[in-house]
């Protein structure tokens, strides 16, 4: 049936522009996660095999607290950002359309596209006011930050899944002497799980390898593990950096893996 | 044996919209539904049978009017309240629940104890033949195993009545004969009302107790297959339920008689009318008899019948339904002339 049809696998260079951007997109990492292993000290000429720079970043006190530091802030707000997701994708498609309706999807994606830097720079200036009004220098500035960036990309993949689910279901739990908060804990809820894990997972990768937001709320003593590193280039740059790097792209790997699995195992 | 009424629909009204794009789906339908009865809502799509049933099910409300059950007034009832149970058209099994979780779904909520919901479950698995599917998650099940999955849910908390929106609608013609018969035994042996909406005429005839033939949203006429099919009240029911010839003709003098001028039934209010035959209760003789002159236009194999097309005097055309000789030639030549005659009884007067 398909021998008539256009493919575009039978353009001509098709597989010569494929390979191109596949080494171009996969070359700098691959290169980064060799020279992680790397036995001199610096980032770009190779002296042999090592795991030193994995031990070092390992027995680093001050990447110790960073790691941990990055973990918290997105393990809250993965938690917090999928809520508040959760209940935006059910109060935008649980409903017939109503007056408004446009906007508040505009506002509820219009986080993703403002560039990243002017969200940065207002919510310094918003905590800058707060700190000075209450005195609190905790983690909890980094934690709403990071909550409140995630919102859309935890939305996305719930809202996907709502939209896709029969409503019919929902009438039928009634339908079946359900009230409607067994109808939410025993039909809705279970059918949305998988996209409530997507976007927990999704909001936790783009929380931990933030760094402009990150760089401009934190305090003193706040590093996350990507501000770190952003100081060690200024600093003094060795091959540490590429085994926190490689390390950090085998979490998100980890990850993104998990978010498919879980995505496609339904249906 | 005196009836008695399960559901009762009274004077109900049903307004989709406001203003100018208000619609109207259900215009005054008082309509009362025996305990134990398979009672059919019948009509082309969009004449309001199917918001008349989500009425009864909790999953609209009425604009005007009440509904009753059981001689309870349920309108303001929210649906998880009514003893009433709907299959619906896509079925809507839980998807991530396997066969017997969906079956105990309703008794659960009902708040049964685990043994006596299991019994249940177990009984109404037999009662669908589906106990060595019991583990199965509905994506694993055929199009008819599912909607035996729904009719065993629907009928597990023993509703008072079970609603059926087109339910065979997605099954394929064998499947769905198969699915009539079951759900008359089904009806049959639990003895649950059963209100079921369907468009098609057939299955409406050769399934219910008694059918209401609905179009835009009114209620046109209640009663058992036979009257609604030999005495149907309007030229559209005549229309819907089976195929009819429609005839002007004109009522003087207590005899109704056609353009042409033969007498073919009595009524006593004079003034132009339409008259209604069946086609299988029309007769064709040989030309020159007694009877309505006509010429044959041309036949239509069916199989088991043959419909022969012709023409009266004046271009009305009568379709005569004659069963198919072995040959499978009805023996009508197009142009050859013949009269044809209504079968006693069998004419229908509308008024116009």
């Amino acid at each position: 049936m398909s021998d008539r049809s256009f493919s575009v696998a039978r353009v001509p260079g098709f597989a010569t522009i494929a390979v191109t951007a596949f080494v171009l997109l996969y070359l700098p990492i691959l290169t980064m996660v060799g020279y992680s292993f790397n036995a001199s000290t610096s980032v770009s000429e190779w002296g042999g095999f090592s795991l030193q720079w994995y031990r070092l970043a390992w027995e680093n006190e001050t990447v110790k607290a960073a790691t941990a530091r990055s973990l918290i802030i997105a393990s809250f707000a993965a938690v917090i950002s999928t809520a508040v997701a959760t209940m935006a994708a059910l109060g935008t498609t649980r409903r017939g359309s109503f007056r408004g309706q446009t906007p508040i999807y505009v506002m509820i994606n219009t986080p993703l596209m403002v560039p990243e830097i002017v969200t940065a720079v207002a919510l310094l200036i918003l905590f800058g006011v707060v700190r000075q009004v209450t005195g609190y220098q905790g983690l909890g500035y980094l934690i709403l930050a990071h909550s409140a960036f995630c919102i859309p990309f935890a939305y996305l993949p719930i809202r996907a899944r709502l939209e896709g689910m029969d409503l019919t279901l929902e009438t039928a739990a009634a339908d079946l002497y359900a009230t409607p908060w067994a109808t939410f804990r025993r039909i809705t809820l279970p059918i949305l799980t998988p996209g409530i894990m997507a976007g927990a997972m999704l909001a936790f990768v783009i929380s931990l390898d933030d760094v402009i937001i990150t760089e401009f709320v934190k305090s003193a003593g706040q590093d996350t593990l990507p501000t770190y590193m952003l100081g060690a280039l200024r600093r003094q740059l060795t091959p540490e950096v590429n085994a926190l790097s490689t390390a950090l792209l085998a979490l998100t790997v980890m990850l993104l893996t998990a978010f498919f699995l879980t995505t496609r195992k339904r249906n | 044996m005196t009836r008695e009424t399960t559901v009762e629909a009274k004077a109900v009204g049903k307004t989709f919209g406001h203003g100018t794009s208000a619609f109207r789906a259900l215009d005054n339908v008082s309509i009362r539904i025996d305990r134990g009865e398979f009672f059919t809502l019948l009509g082309p799509s969009g004449c309001g049978k199917t918001t008349l049933l989500r009425c009864i099910a909790g999953f609209e409300s009425p604009s005007v009017g009440t509904i009753l059950l059981s001689g309870r007034d349920i309108t303001a009832e929210p649906p998880n309240r009514r003893p009433v149970n709907t299959v619906f058209q896509s079925y809507a099994l839980f998807p991530h629940l396997t066969v017997t979780q969906n079956v105990a779904f309703g008794l659960e909520m009902l708040g049964r104890p685990k043994a006596q919901v299991a019994a249940t479950v177990a009984r109404m698995l037999a009662l669908v033949k589906l106990e060595a599917f019991a583990g199965r998650k509905p994506a694993q099940l055929s199009g008819g195993q599912q909607q035996r999955v729904a009719l065993a849910r629907a009928l597990a908390p023993a509703p008072e009545v079970l609603l059926l929106d087109e339910p065979l609608s997605a099954l394929d013609l064998k499947l769905r004969k198969e699915m009539q018969s079951e759900l008359k035994r089904l009806q049959h042996e639990t003895g649950i009302t059963f209100v079921f909406v369907t468009h098609d005429q057939e299955e409406a005839l050769t399934m219910s107790d008694r059918v209401g033939v609905m179009s835009a949203g009114k209620l046109l006429q209640v009663g058992t297959p036979r009257e609604i099919y030999n005495n149907p009240v309007s030229r559209f029911v005549a229309d819907f339920i089976g195929e009819t010839n429609f005839l002007p003709g004109v009522a003087r003098g207590g005899v109704v008689r056609l353009a042409s001028g033969e007498a073919v039934a009595e009524r006593v209010a004079n003034g132009p009318v339409t008259v209604a035959v069946r086609p299988e209760q029309v007769r064709i003789a040989a030309a020159g008899t007694r009877g309505i002159p006509a010429l044959v236009a041309r036949c239509v194999y069916f199989g088991t019948d043959t419909h022969v097309h012709m023409t009266l005097e004046g271009g009305v055309e009568v379709v005569a339904r004659v069963q198919s000789p072995p040959s499978g030639d009805a023996g009508f030549a197009p142009g050859a002339k013949v009269v044809v005659l209504f079968a006693p009884d069998s004419v229908q007067v509308l008024d116009d």
